[in-house]
């Protein structure tokens, strides 16, 4: 076919393009995601015993706000990854500055411990799984955002793929908060960032191959 | 580089080459953009404008990416405007069109690039986001592949909707009848179905 036959083709009937649909699907995905993460969650862990009293302790939405501002970065830096021609450049720290805050947290938590307990308040109870955890409930989020990109035009795969697994990961972390019994910003500040560097791993992997279009 | 540094002093009177380059860039970045963007709206007339004036300065522009495989050049034409086509609803309002168009031709001519392996076009750099749109060549060579043929072997499904209504120009009203599906479905079908030729063209390379 001759080129200006094909873009005849392609010129006629084109319809009009609803511009809010990349919205509506990105905001589906996430809504999916984050509600299965939360069913999951509550079916398979349940929530912790002590939530209602757990809801009037600051760090309890110190740590709930840690997990909702990295996830706000990775979907901002997501949204633009999938449209082609929009720079990324500075606005990684965005993803890095709630993590560098709450390792300063940390720092400061482990200097005022007495040095016999900071290995507890690091690892706490639950350090093997934590990261596990997080990373399986990050499975509806990580799948419905692979969807709603794969609708859009991602010219950096890898990249964006390691985005939608950060935002998978934190979905999950703020779902997973409602269940984990650990309140020391040591831990927390240590294994949620690792729990979710499992999909976003994942996501840099298969991100070329899934997202190619 | 030159070209935002010659936009960035404007008190300088005298036009030099690089200033006449920026003009010409600017003033087909409107043009384009207001066609493109009265076809988002649904202006079949504007978008062909566009379509037809974004190939030219597409082809003016692999022509000079792929020296050694000119032959190529209406393929991968062919592909990235039918990529444009695809991912137009990515396309941001607030941001440049040649930073968006940009992107996407640069995206298909990795794919090739990869597909092909050819190393001295790989050391070839790509940050030059001004270029795209300061030339244009008009003359089309014989695209390699045969794009009619690959739409021939897509399922009925989608090759029907785009035969009636892109190629045959029946209205969506009449190929819904012919096909026997609901309006809808012949335009989900066109809609998938020019996706779907974009995976087999992908393939075929």
């Amino acid at each position: 076919m001759k080129t200006d036959d094909f873009i005849a083709m392609l010129a006629n009937e084109a319809p009009p393009v609803d511009r809010r649909a990349p919205g509506r699907r990105f905001a589906l995905a996430l809504l999916l995601g984050f509600a299965a993460a939360t069913l999951l969650m509550a079916a398979g862990l349940g929530l912790r015993p002590d939530l209602a009293d757990a809801i009037h302790l600051p760090m309890f939405w110190l740590r709930i706000g840690f997990a909702a501002c990295i996830g706000i970065a990775a979907l901002w830096l997501t949204l633009r990854l999938s449209r082609p021609g929009l720079r990324i450049g500075a606005r990684w720290a965005s993803l890095a500055a709630p993590v560098a805050v709450a390792w300063v947290g940390m720092a400061v938590v482990l200097a005022h411990a007495p040095t016999d307990a900071r290995v507890a308040l690091l690892l706490g109870h639950t350090w093997r799984v934590c990261p596990i955890l997080i990373a399986l409930l990050s499975t509806p989020t990580f799948l419905a955002m692979l969807w709603a990109v794969r609708g859009m035009a991602p010219v950096r795969p890898r990249v964006t793929g390691a985005a939608v697994g950060v935002l998978a990961g934190a979905t999950a972390t703020v779902a997973y908060c409602l269940h984990c019994p650990e309140m020391s910003p040591a831990f927390w500040s240590t294994w949620y960032p690792l729990g979710m560097a499992i999909p976003a791993a994942i996501g840099a992997l298969i991100g070329p191959r899934v997202l190619r279009w | 580089m030159a070209i935002s540094l010659s936009m960035d002093s404007p008190a300088i009177t005298a036009t030099s080459p690089t200033e006449r380059v920026a003009d010409v860039f600017s003033a087909t970045e409107n043009e384009l953009r207001a066609c493109f963007v009265l076809g988002l709206g649904g202006d079949a007339a504007q978008y062909r404008l566009f379509l037809h004036g974004l190939g030219s300065h597409l082809r003016a522009y692999l022509r000079r990416r792929l020296p050694r495989a000119q032959a190529d050049v209406e393929d991968i034409l062919q592909e990235t405007l039918l990529a444009v086509h695809n991912a137009r609803h990515t396309y941001r309002d607030d941001q440049p069109l040649t930073a968006w168009v940009h992107a996407i031709a640069r995206y298909k001519l990795m794919d090739f690039f990869r597909a092909h392996a050819r190393r001295e076009a790989l050391h070839e750099p790509f940050e030059d986001d001004g270029s795209l749109f300061v030339q244009s060549d008009v003359e089309p060579a014989d695209a390699r592949r045969d794009v009619g043929r690959l739409l021939e072997a897509l399922p009925d499904r989608h090759r029907l909707p785009i035969v009636f209504v892109k190629l045959q120009g029946l209205s969506v009203a009449e190929a819904a009848q012919r096909c026997g599906i609901s309006e809808s479905a012949v335009k989900v079908g066109v809609h998938r179905g020019l996706k779907a030729l974009a995976a087999r063209i992908r393939g075929s390379s």
